[in-house]
This record gives structure tokens, sequence and C-alpha cells, in this order.
């Protein structure tokens, strides 16, 4: 087989000096979709921030390597322009930047990296309005100012829609179900289903079930406390829909949350 | 830091910043006295009244104090400044008529593509004289006036001095009395009643010559019922001795009329910028005075309205961007003088390499105008820890039946903001620019889409070689 497109390597990550992964590894192909589930504040969020390159995320030890190349030194920008995404938890507002304009400076970023010129305008809009047809998002929402005033379920789209746009290689999708009503769900789950290829790798970040339904993973990994405690197939999703995170824990873990 | 500085001085130096070798028909003697200011008035051919008036300003300039508040113009040596170089005998109608030289450096700043494509008419000025100016025809056959402030003067005598100097006397502070001491160049335009100019009209102001002074002077009418949207643009070359701009611009709207004042300022880092704007809004007229500030060692600018009759109403709009080695002192003045007069002001003002952008302000209500509106917004978005951002807002309101708000925002570029962006793809530079876009959108959105898309160029320039 191949070699594995996101490879991390016994990750520790601490926040203001606080240890939060205590050493993780994951390894993603294109064409996988790896769930990771687990409790609240278990570090499933300071995973994707420090793969993208937060600078308040240290790397204190451990490797992150994107199609074979060690990311762990480079700027976030370097790493979305080699074909890393991250759909963020809570995506953050541009005031007076409008989502068109943000959409066009960032493909053109990218594209500059690959040694492409700017894309022709019409070319451009074209391509954003069919994404967000797939979406069902209004023409009008193109002119909105990025993130702000949006809803819940706008920033969740707005998300997955910059992803359409940008086509990385690898997209960390951090609970990007969360705050969708059920309708909003399917049109969010069918924009990613529409991505998902053999020229994508997903770590589709959740609490529920519910998501995997709609787009459903090759693997499910439990995040507990800082570092992965079982990996399986889909039916570890239904088990622990169904136990909860409890029986996960590690004993001594429990015994001292006891 | 310095290294990152000079990216932006150098691109500013190719773009803007260059200097065509002298070649003026005529450049004074350095320094400011009665001959020199006789002399100009000679050159000019001027009437009597005015070189009189040009006396008595200097007068007043030489007995008062240099200001003491806003910005430092202590180190500006008035006796080591040219106040007139003279660039070439004539205005030019057609730019084939303007020298090579002169000609070259408009197209270099794209003054003659604009003209072809979105505007009514245009006058580049050249260190002390208008070189160029032309005014489309049908225009003309209106009865619209777009000549330079000499023409004015020269042509439409009468007019021209029923209203110059009516709004700024030159007693008004230090630098009007200068300006109108030395005054060259400038602009001077009537509407006729009723009549709309649809299409912007510009005047670009060009210095060339090391160690000089600009000292144009703007006058526009606009007669009742009229629409004029007046546009002035601004560069200088990068020398290592400082400059001085001083102008002084008066602006009379009459009833029902609507003037727009937009200017994008983009002088290189040596120039002292002093200028006196001030707007005369009668009953139900419109002054709208739109103020991009870039570059400048310091500018002092507060455009004004003074609201003379009911229902006269007063918008301004300022950006201020203030880099290293800059102060941007900015704001606007709405004098309330007559019931149901409104005004709003929207100010955003950035600083970043420690540089020092603010808003100073002035809302006045006399007493007995009533039922009247003011609203100021001053945001200010500071991009480093160097940098500074004041805001001074006064206030004198002397009549109860009033709304007056005031609202002040202070914010640096959030790391959240920056990692989103970043995370898409965008260099931290282009990062903050976009950020920077988005604080002054509101106002850029106000601009002709032209002017729009060289205000977001200046502001992406101003930022390049800003981070690492
Ligand atoms: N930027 C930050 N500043 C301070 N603490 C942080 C920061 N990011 C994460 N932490 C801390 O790290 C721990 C893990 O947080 P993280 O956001 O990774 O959890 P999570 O698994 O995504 O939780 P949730 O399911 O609630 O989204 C928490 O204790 C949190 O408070
Ligand atoms: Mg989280």
């Amino acid at each position: 087989m191949s070699q594995p497109d996101l490879i991390v390597k016994d990750l520790q990550v601490s926040v203001d000096g606080k240890p939060i992964l205590k050493g993780l590894s994951l390894e993603v192909r294109k064409g996988e979709v790896h769930a990771i589930m687990g409790p609240n504040g278990s570090g499933k969020s300071t995973l994707a921030n420090a793969l993208m390159g937060h600078p308040k995320y240290t790397v204190d030890s451990g490797q992150m390597l994107l199609a074979g190349e060690d990311i762990g030194e480079l700027e976030a920008d370097e790493r979305s322009r080699k074909g890393l995404f991250l759909a963020f938890q809570y995506p953050t507002a541009i005031p007076g930047v409008s989502v068109a304009n943000f959409l066009r400076t960032s493909l053109n970023a990218r594209r500059k990296e690959q040694g492409e010129g700017p894309i022709p305008v019409k070319e451009f809009r074209t391509l954003m309005r069919s994404h967000m047809a797939t979406l069902k998002m209004d023409d009008s929402f193109a002119g909105r100012y990025l993130n702000e005033g949006f809803s819940g379920g706008e920033k969740k789209r707005a998300e997955i829609l910059q992803m359409s746009v940008l086509k990385p290689q690898i997209a960390v999708l951090d609970e990007t179900d969360s705050g969708l009503d059920i309708d909003a769900l399917r049109v969010v789950s069918d924009g990613v289903n529409a991505l998902r290829g053999p020229d994508l790798g997903i770590v589709l970040i959740t609490h529920y079930q519910r998501l995997l339904n709609y787009i459903k993973p090759d693997f499910v990994h439990v995040l507990v406390a800082g570092r992965l405690v079982r990996s399986g197939g889909p039916e570890l999703a239904l088990e622990l829909e169904e136990k909860g995170y409890d029986w996960l824990i590690e004993p001594e873990a429990a015994n001292t949350q006891a | 830091m310095a290294e990152a500085v000079d990216i932006s001085r150098e691109t500013y130096t190719e773009k803007y910043g260059f200097h065509d070798t002298e070649q003026h028909v005529f450049k004074i003697r350095k320094g400011l006295d009665h001959s020199i200011v006789d002399e100009i008035s000679r050159m000019k051919g001027e009437p009597e009244w005015m070189r009189d008036t040009r006396h008595k300003a200097l007068d007043i300039f030489l007995a008062k104090p240099m200001p003491t508040w806003g910005g430092d113009v202590g180190a500006i040596n008035f006796q080591d400044i040219y106040y007139y170089v003279k660039p070439t005998d004539e205005e030019a109608k057609t730019w084939e008529d303007v020298p090579a030289d002169m000609k070259r450096t408009f197209d270099r700043l794209g003054i003659p593509e604009a003209e072809q494509k979105f505007l009514s008419g245009v006058g580049a000025q050249y260190d002390s004289e208008v070189v160029y100016h032309k005014i489309k025809e049908d225009l003309e056959k209106k009865g619209v006036l777009f000549l330079s402030a000499d023409h004015g003067l020269k042509e439409h005598e009468h007019l021209f001095k029923e209203y110059f100097g009516k709004l700024i006397p030159s007693a008004d502070n230090k630098f009007a009395a200068l300006n109108t001491a030395v005054w060259s160049g400038g602009s001077f335009i009537y509407v006729p009643k009723g009549v709309k100019v649809d299409v912007p009209l510009q005047a670009y102001f060009r210095i060339n010559t090391k160690d000089m002074g600009q000292f144009e002077r703007t006058l526009i009418i606009v007669d009742e019922g009229a629409y004029v949207h007046y546009v002035e643009g601004c560069t200088a070359p990068t020398y290592s001795s400082d400059s001085l701009h001083s102008a002084v611009v008066e602006i009379y709207v009459k009833e029902g009329g609507r003037c727009r004042y937009t200017t994008i300022q983009n002088w290189s880092n040596n120039v002292y910028n002093l200028v006196t704007k001030r707007a005369a809004a009668y009953k139900n007229a419109t002054m709208e005075w739109v103020d991009g500030n870039l570059g400048s060692k310091l500018t002092m600018k507060y455009p004004s309205v003074y609201l003379m009759e009911e229902g006269a109403k007063a918008e301004v709009l300022s950006i201020a961007f203030a880099g290293k080695g800059q102060h941007l002192d900015a704001g606007a003045k709405a004098v309330h003088l007559a019931p149901n007069t409104t005004s709003s002001v929207v100010s955003k003002s950035i600083s970043q390499h420690g540089g020092r952008a603010g808003y100073r302000g002035l809302i006045k209500v006399a007493k007995g105008a009533v039922g009247c509106k003011s609203t100021v917004r001053c945001d200010a978005l500071i991009l480093d820890e160097e940098s500074r951002s004041d805001t001074y807002p006064y206030m004198e309101i002397e009549e109860d039946d009033v709304s007056v708000g005031h609202e002040a925002t202070v914010s640096k570029i959030g790391e959240e903001q920056l990692f989103y962006l970043m995370s898409r793809g965008l260099s931290e530079p282009e990062a903050s620019a976009m950020i920077v876009s988005g604080f002054i959108e509101p106002i850029v959105k106000e601009l002709p889409m032209e002017y729009a898309v060289e205000m977001n160029r200046l502001i992406q320039l101003q930022m390049e070689g800003s981070v690492g």
C-alpha cells in the first residue's frame, strides 16, 4: 500500500504550558475518512489546530508529515498551500471582507503556489456559484462579510464552501455538524460527500453518530485525555453511541476520576 | 523591522517616489518675505487686491505662533523652502502640449488614462502651477466652470473675489495665512443651478522639486440644486529633506445642492501636509468629504462643514493610515448653525510600525440650532505594539433639543483572525492587508469603483513588507 498522505507520529502538544495531546499517532490516506470522537476537552480541536499550525499550540514532540514532508515548522499559510485544510469549529468573523473576495484571494494564493496565474473573474464566479448551489446557499451570500453575523449553520456551510473551492488533499472538519438542523446537516454532508474521492483524505471530528450516517467513515478513533484509546471501523461509533466513553477510559484514569 | 520598512519605501519610490530632472521655467530663490510674495504676484500678473491680500496674509503668518497641538511642526524651516516653482509657460489643453518629462510622470501615475475612462475633466498640477487642464465640452456648454484657480481669477475675477477667503480668512490659522500669501495653482469650479455633473472631475497634485512647498488653492461653488463630485489625488518624490504641502479649500453648496469631495492622498513620507478645508452648506444642501489619507510625514487635516441653514447635511468619511515615522492627525468638524441640520462622521484610523494615527474632531451646535442630529463613529486599528492611536472628540453643544452620539472603538488585529486567513493560504502580510481593507471597507465602498480599487492597492502597498 502507498505511503499515508498524512502521518501524525507520537504528537505531544501543549497550550499555555499545559500538555493536552500526550502522544497521538494517526495515519490518513487520500480516499479515506477517519472519524475522531471523544469527550469535551479531550483534545480534538487541539489536534486540528496543531495540524494547521496555530501559533498558540506548541508541539513539544512528535512529527506531522504531509505527503511525506515534515510540516511541523511551516506557517499555517504554507501548510494550507500544500493542501491541508481545517474547517473550524468556531470560524472567525472578518468584518468588511466579502465571502467572494476572500475565496478568490485564497484560491489565487493556492494557484500561485502551483505556478498558475490568478483565476479569471468570470471563471471564478461560475466555480463559486456551482459550489454554492451544491450547498444550497443563496447567491447573495457571496457578498456578505465573512462569518459576520452568520448563523451557526451558515458558518459551517461557508467552511465547506471554502473547502470545495480550495480542493485540499487532507481536510480536517472540526464539528462541522454542530449547530446544524437536520436539513442543513444533510446539505453539508452532501457537500462533503461530493468532494469525497481518491484525491481527498478526511479527518472528521464529531460527537455524534448521526453525522456518520451521512458521511460514512472508514475508521473511527476515540480520543480521551489526549490519547487515541481505541480505533476501529464504523461499528465503533455505534458502540460509543450506546455506551458512552466511560468504558474506554483507562482504569487508573477512571479511578482518579471516581 | 527597519528592513521591512525599506521594502515599502522602495515600492513607493518606484511607483510614485521617482522624480524628473528639474526643468522649470522659473524657480524663485529659497525663503519667504514680502519681496518673494511680490514676485509671485508679479509673475502671475494679478489684480492689486490679490497682491494686497497676499501681503496682509504674510504679516498674519509671521505674527501667528506655531500651533502647539496636533503634530510636531517645529522642525519646518520656512526659510529653507522654494515657495514658487513654475513648471511651464502655459497651461496645456492637450497632453501633447505638456513637456515630455511631465507628461511621462502623469502617464506613470495613470492620469491621462483615467481621464479617458471615467472622468469629466482633469487638472494636473506640477509643483506650483497647473500644466494641463481640460473639461468635457458638454459640461462647458452647460456653463460648468472647471479651471485652475489662477485662470479662475483671471477669467472670472468677479465671482472669484466674491468667494475667495470668505470661508477661510487668512487669520483663521497660521497655515491658511501662509497659503493665502503664496498660493498658486489649485482648482476653481462653478456648477450652475440645477446642473448635475454625474462623472467626477479630478485634480492631481504632483510635487517634483526638492525642498519645495506646494500651496494650491481651491474654490468650489455649487449652485442651487446642482451636484458635483470632485476628486483629488497627490504624490511626491521621496527625498531625504522635507517638503511642505499646505492647501486651502473653500466650498459653497447652495440650497438643495450637493458636493462630494474625495481625497486620495498618497504623499511620500517626507511631506508635511497641513491643509485647511472648509465647506458651507446652505438650505437642504449636502456636503460630503471622503478623505483618504496615506503617506506624509505629518498630516493635520480636519475637513469641516458649516451647516448654515435649515436642513443642511454634512457627511465626513475619513481614513488615516500611519506607518513608520508618520503622524496622521486627521478628523472632521461639523458646526451646526441652523435648526434641523445633520452631520455624520465615520473615521477609521490604522497605525503600524510605530506610526501614529488619530481622530480629532469637533461637533458644535450653536444656540437655537434645535433639532440637530449628529453621529460620530471612530474606529482605530493598531497593527502592532509600537504603534499608537489617539481620539480627541470635542463637543460644544449649546442647545438642549439635539441628538448627538459618539462611538469609538480601538482594536488590534486578532491572532484568531490572522490564523483563520492564513489557514486559507494567505501569507501574514496578505492576511493583515485583508483585515485592514475589511476595516476600511465601509468607507471604501462609498468610492467609485476605480478609486476603491486604487485605495485598496495603496493600502496593500503600505502593508507590503510590513511583516517578516
Ligand atoms: N486556545 C486555547 N487556550 C487555552 N486553552 C485551550 C486552548 N485550546 C484548548 N485549550 C484547552 O485544551 C483542552 C482541550 O481542548 P480542545 O478544544 O482541544 O477540546 P475538544 O476535544 O475539541 O473539546 P470539544 O468537544 O468541547 O470541542 C481543554 O482543556 C481546553 O481548555
Ligand atoms: Mg473542539
